[in-house]
């Protein structure tokens, strides 16, 4: 019996170890490519049929930070995008939450069920009218940054889902309580719910800040053209759908690279939240 | 429904016939009442709102939408060196529906008026007190603090979700394509004609086209819910087992896909699989293959790649939420099983599964959908290629309703069929929706969690 468990055992490490290999080996060839010069007296660009590069260097990186191209601008664009829609997103979804979690008011099922209606159409069939109001307000091509930011917003009520989850499981009683005490509704949302919510919170900022980072179907439609308001998205991946013998494909690596580290590490240093968040929403559907 | 309707009129009747001049007059000019009474800023809202509307349907909101029916006559032309600007059609159709939610607005606004004159009227009869002006303004952050919460929401979900799409819903009925680019070349309404074209087999309709795309994005659909769903829960169940040790370990490396961006990881695999990729390259110098596997170019294979790669993308995912809910099942279940001498194989398909399926039951249902519309998978993998000649409007293979409707924006600026793609997708959803919610054991009363 013991020997049976100890070899289902070994066979179970063995399954994790190669799933885990499968898993990384993406990544770990993103990095070591990243190092392969795009120089071609040096090494060859584009893709190759070979893992390790045959000599390590720094051009790709080298050539992100130089200015040769928008590099740093893509980037800051972005982050600006995700911060301001973080801020923002949260800010509604708590908001919304709240109001339906709490509050009966009249049209307060029409509301959700017809948010609900709304969502099942697609995303962009929007587009071309979103991209002619943002246009009015002169929120395209140059002003593409603010546009996405409020693109990314305006409908955010919509995704109060798992926020609101959250809330219903908050006793009732409590803020009774306080009403009872004589504390206004606004207070009661500002000084006992929002502090009682800090993991939602951090979910609903989290991904509220991952979401701009892969959004590449409006970004590449409202700042059309124009590079100096493309985000990293639209911009790299320009790169790797360019014909491979400009040898674009190390850069977009190190590019790669250099979005996914920072993100991932303040992915997983959060991840916490986000699994608390998930398993709430995945139950309450 | 119907008793909500008829409440609004009564209440409507009863002001005009009990109240008094003030609630009378307020009927036409909206506030009046109020002010009278002392509520200034209640009163003076109401009757801005009445000047904005006013102002707003005269200087701008009448002529659009007296022009809604024809969506525009005269188009604008070049006569010798002068441009002759005429109609818009697509500032007509947008602004005109703009106003036609305005007035329904101001109808309610209209009505709130009333019956707000009709409290105030009743409160002084019955010899009570009239909120002062700061209790009004208090009560916003109390009893009415729903109303300043959602107010902001409400009015960009108005703005950049509801109007773009009820505009993308009546271009359905119009001939809005690359020959009718207004101003120069104006649309206008044709009925059904451009569902007839989607769902005409004949050789210039697009119902083939139609038919492959649509059923390719439900078995999509349903092969990226499922095999992410039972193979995320297997990890997990795996992970989770007795004697296994790093749990952590084993779960952090996993859920390094869901971290990073998924324009990175998904181009790259993209590039891996490629003619001359990674993986071609290392199995021909191994010497399993002569020629490379065509991962994206042979349509049946594109597809199958897709959701392997797809498996990778969704395992962790399901890992994550899976890992917390088999902690929720007692153990003593499986204590007992084992005692009546139960195989691994059958605890899990007795107690594992129906728990797992009861409990996520909505989950399901939300992955389906997104999936049907999962644009970044598709759209970073191939792009809906290999294209196809049998296929109409440049769909490909591996393309999907969104990525169809995403590139006939694109590319063809054929908004007339995007739309109807667009409804397409939509009934799709709501009807798998509604289908499976209806199913679903665990759709419990909503109050019951409170």
């Amino acid at each position: 019996m013991k020997k049976k468990k100890i070899a289902g055992n070994i066979v179970s490490y063995i399954v994790l170890i190669l799933i885990s290999i499968v898993w990384l080996f993406p990544f770990f060839g993103l990095f070591l490519q990243s190092f392969r010069s795009y120089d071609p007296k040096v090494e060859y660009g584009g893709m190759v049929d070979y893992l390790v590069p045959k000599t390590f260097s720094l051009d790709n990186y080298r050539f992100l930070f130089s200015g040769q191209t928008n590099f740093l601008k893509w980037y800051a664009n972005t982050l600006i995008i995700a911060i301001c829609v973080a801020v923002i997103q949260t800010v509604i979804v708590l908001c919304v939450s709240y109001a339906l979690s709490r509050m009966r008011f009249s049209g307060r099922t029409f509301l959700m069920r017809f948010w609900l209606i709304l969502g099942m159409f697609p995303g962009f069939l929007t587009m071309i009218c979103l991209y002619f109001l943002l246009k009015q307000f002169g929120l395209t091509q140059a002003g593409a940054v603010p546009g996405l930011i409020l693109v990314g917003t305006a409908s955010s009520g919509m995704g109060y889902y798992v926020c609101k989850g959250y809330f219903d499981t908050i006793p009732k009683a409590l803020d009774d309580a306080a009403r009872i005490d004589g504390a206004t509704r606004a207070r009661v949302f500002f000084t006992m719910t929002i502090p009682m919510s800090k993991p939602i919170i951090i979910y609903t900022a989290l991904v509220a800040f991952m979401a701009p980072w892969c959004d590449y179907v409006f970004a590449s439609y409202v700042a059309f053209g124009h590079d100096e308001s493309f985000n990293v998205a639209v911009a790299m991946t320009r790169w790797v759908w360019t014909n491979d013998y400009q040898g674009y494909f190390t850069r977009f690596c190190a590019g790669g690279i250099l979005i996914a580290i920072p993100v991932t590490i303040l992915f997983m240093c959060l991840q916490k939240y986000y699994v608390e968040g998930v398993t709430g929403g995945a139950v309450k559907g | 429904m119907g008793k909500g309707i008829i409440r609004i009129f009564q209440t409507i009747g009863a002001a005009f016939k009990e109240g008094d001049f003030r609630c009378r007059i307020s009927f036409l000019l909206m506030g009046f009442g109020q002010l009278l009474r002392g509520q200034f800023v209640k009163g003076a809202a109401f009757m801005l709102l009445e000047g904005a509307f006013i102002k707003y349907m005269v200087s701008f909101g009448a002529r659009y939408f007296s022009k809604l029916s024809t969506l525009g006559t005269v188009a604008t032309q070049k006569v010798r060196r002068k441009t002759i600007y005429g109609d818009n059609s697509f500032l007509i159709l947008l602004f005109g529906i703009l106003t036609v939610f305005v007035i329904l607005a101001f109808a309610v606004l209209w009505y709130l008026n009333v019956k707000d004159n009709y409290e105030i009227l009743k409160l002084v009869r019955e010899g009570k007190k009239i909120p002062t002006n700061k209790e009004n303004l208090a009560s916003l952050f109390d009893k009415n603090f729903d109303k300043t919460l959602l107010a902001l929401p409400v009015t960009g979900i108005f703005v950049f979700t509801v109007l773009p799409i009820v505009f993308m819903i009546c271009v359905a009925f119009t001939n809005y394509d690359k020959n009718h680019q207004a101003p120069t070349n104006l649309f206008t309404w044709v009925g059904l004609e451009n569902f007839e074209h989607l769902l005409s087999f004949g050789s210039s309709g697009m119902g083939r086209t139609f038919a492959q795309v649509l059923i390719w994005t439900l078995v999509w659909a349903f092969f990226a819910t499922f095999l992410d769903y039972f193979l995320g829960l297997a990890v997990a169940i795996l992970i989770n087992k007795k004697g296994i040790r790093f749990k952590k370990l084993w779960r952090t490396l996993l859920v390094v896909t869901i971290a990073v961006p998924q324009f990175v990881s998904l181009l790259y695999v993209m590039k891996m699989f490629a003619n001359d990729g990674l993986i071609n390259g290392y199995l021909m110098k191994w010497g399993w293959i002569s020629s490379p596997i065509q991962f994206w170019v042979d349509p049946m294979l594109a597809r199958i790649t897709i959701i392997v790669v797809n498996i990778w993308i969704g395992i962790p995912y399901m890992m994550l939420i899976a890992t917390g809910l088999l902690m929720n099942i007692p153990e003593d279940l499986y204590e007992s099983a084992r005692i009546d001498g139960a195989s691994g194989w059958q605890m899990f398909r007795k107690i594992t599964l129906p728990y797992m399926l009861f409990v996520t039951g909505p989950f399901l249902l939300t992955q389906f959908t997104n999936n049907l519309n999962n644009f970044n998978v598709i759209y970073l993998l191939t792009q809906g290629k290999p294209l196809s000649m049998k296929l109409a409007e440049n769909a490909g293979n591996t393309d999907l309703l969104v990525t169809w409707l995403y590139k006939m924006t694109v590319l063809d600026t054929n908004y007339r069929m995007a739309a109807v793609i667009g409804i397409m997708v939509f009934i799709v959803t709501a009807v798998v929706s509604l289908v499976v919610y209806n199913m679903l054991p665990s759709v419990r009363d909503e109050e019951g969690f409170q």
